[in-house]
């Protein structure tokens, strides 16, 4: 993995999504709520429910189970380049939002609906990134 | 303000596109793509441009499209957002606009020259949502992955087995050999299939469309104009849609909830149910799209349109022929628009040898984050 070119790729900073982002540095999966209660990923403006502008960040368990996946045999981006052919897995939190991410570690046999759980990848100084890897039953 | 019309498709016009595939150095304009295909159409419905008043466009925008077209002034002009499911959106905006009187005579325009600038539909550059970038940083990209998300996830709910998706492949091409102005005119068979290289893996290079260029125009007005025209009117006798947008092209239903919502209306509108279609013109983006279409609108059991998609049932002279073109896979990837050119030259029996015999209903399904169906009659 090309992290400089990874690190480019990444969704910037901002007032919006900080607290995402420093959840991620502290292992820390963080969803944004709004008033109604219902979690968000990734973030938005508004609460869905409401459209009130408010919000709090939220731990998540960090517990997921595996919707999906893909493994990824055409080159699109030039950061992934020397990972061809990856996974791309597909992921239902806990708390209900789904996910892109990836696996670590996957098992050889991988099935739909597997137990995953969360692990953090540091790629620089600032920036961490959410991985799943499978629980044993 | 006139009472609802009856609208009717009565002119539709399509580039050679296998001839513009052969020059793979070609740096098409887009423009000029869609105005080919709008002369077509003009041509076919045997109208003159100054009576369209009327413009939708796709893939090319309606400020600079209404000056190449030369149509400065129409009563209604717009262009719709440039992914393959507006083919459809298309459609019934031209449908409800004529319906209610807003313009008479509407040409839909839409000219892609993907081939020309080396689209991907994937990678740096395919702007989205905050979600896109989001993916993106997990290499996630390209409409074909999420659809194989959905058809790994489908196969594990229904244990279904590898290979399931080679009689839709096969089936594109043996149409697309029957067409002169097809892309991919050779035949597979199911061994070229399985060991054709993965994409997107569990999906198959035989499962994505064509990256080509090429122009689509339909020309819309109504039924009553349309009888004093040349050629056999076909009606819209029913349009219908639903939304199911989530953050992700992935529909964790296979965008079944959304299709039969929109297979009651467009049954209960148009009189006809699915048996009653002579011929099927399903969006397909990638092969599942066409199982998932299928269940949606009563073709198939649920969970078993992988059975069902034998080659002698989809088949040109089966007993439910699909894709008659040949497909995205197959004739061209124009989102859409040609299949709506396919459904009807099949109705008017100007399908040569690919020809469905007595064909007189057709039926255009997209299945997708917005699900559309169009069921079209020949008058």
């Amino acid at each position: 993995m090309d992290n400089q070119k990874l690190i480019v790729m990444l969704p910037p900073v901002t007032d919006a999504n900080r607290g995402y982002w420093e959840g991620t540095l502290a292992g820390e999966l963080r969803l944004q709520c709004g008033d109604s209660g219902a979690p968000r990923y990734p973030e938005s403006p508004v609460d869905p429910v409401t459209l009130d502008p408010e919000f709090a960040w939220r731990a998540a368990s960090g517990r997921a189970t595996l919707w999906s996946w893909i493994v990824m045999h055409q080159q699109y981006f030039p950061a992934f380049a020397d990972e061809v052919p990856y996974l791309v897995a597909f992921v239902q939190l806990e708390e209900g939002p789904y996910m892109m991410t990836t696996l670590v570690d996957p098992p050889e046999h991988l099935e739909c609906g597997m137990p995953l759980e969360v692990v953090f990848e540091q790629i620089s100084q600032d920036r961490a990134i959410p991985k799943f890897k499978v629980v044993s039953a | 303000m006139p009472g609802r019309r009856q609208v009717a498709i009565v002119g539709v016009g399509q580039t050679d596109f296998g001839a513009l595939y052969a020059n793979k150095d070609a740096h098409r304009d887009a423009y000029a793509l869609g105005a080919e295909a709008l002369r077509l159409a003009l041509d076919d419905a045997g109208l003159r441009k100054d009576e369209v008043d009327g413009l939708l466009t796709a893939r090319i925008h309606y400020e600079h499209g209404a000056h190449v077209l030369g149509i400065p002034s129409p009563r209604v002009i717009n262009t719709l957002e440039g992914s393959g499911r507006m083919s459809g959106v298309a459609v019934q905006h031209a449908v409800s606009l004529i319906e209610t009187g807003q313009a008479d005579v509407i040409a839909c325009v839409y000219g892609n020259n993907g081939r020309s600038v080396k689209m991907t539909y994937g990678g740096d550059g395919y702007a989205g949502s905050p979600t896109t970038r989001y993916d993106a940083m997990y290499g996630m990209t390209s409409p074909g992955a999420y659809v194989g998300m959905m058809y790994r996830r489908y196969a594990h709910d229904y244990g279904v087995p590898d290979g399931a998706l080679a009689p839709i492949a096969i089936n594109n091409r043996r149409n697309a050999a029957l067409n002169p102005v097809a892309v991919m005119r050779e035949e597979i068979t199911e061994e070229q299939y399985l060991a054709s290289r993965y994409i997107a893996d569990p999906l198959r290079l035989y499962d994505y469309c064509i990256i080509n260029d090429g122009g689509v125009a339909l020309i819309l007005t109504t039924v009553e104009k349309a009888r004093h025209l040349a050629k056999r009117p076909v009606r819209v006798a029913a349009t219908a849609a639903r939304a199911g947008v989530s953050n992700y092209y992935t529909s964790t239903d296979f965008f079944h909830s959304a299709s039969q919502d929109v297979a009651r209306r467009v049954y209960a509108a148009s009189g006809y149910g699915p048996q009653d279609m002579d011929c099927l013109q399903i969006y397909d983006n990638f092969t599942p799209t066409v199982l998932f279409s299928l269940e949606g609108f009563d073709h198939a059991p649920r969970g078993e349109a992988w059975k069902w998609v034998t080659g002698d049932r989809i088949a040109r002279d089966g007993e439910m022929p699909v894709n008659t073109a040949g497909g995205h896979t197959g004739e061209s990837y124009m989102q859409g628009w040609g299949h709506h050119v396919e459904a009807v030259r099949q109705i008017r029996g100007e399908a040569g040898p690919r020809q469905v015999a007595d064909c007189n209903v057709a039926q255009y399904i997209c299945a997708s984050p917005i699900t559309t169906s169009h069921v079209l009659v020949g008058e």
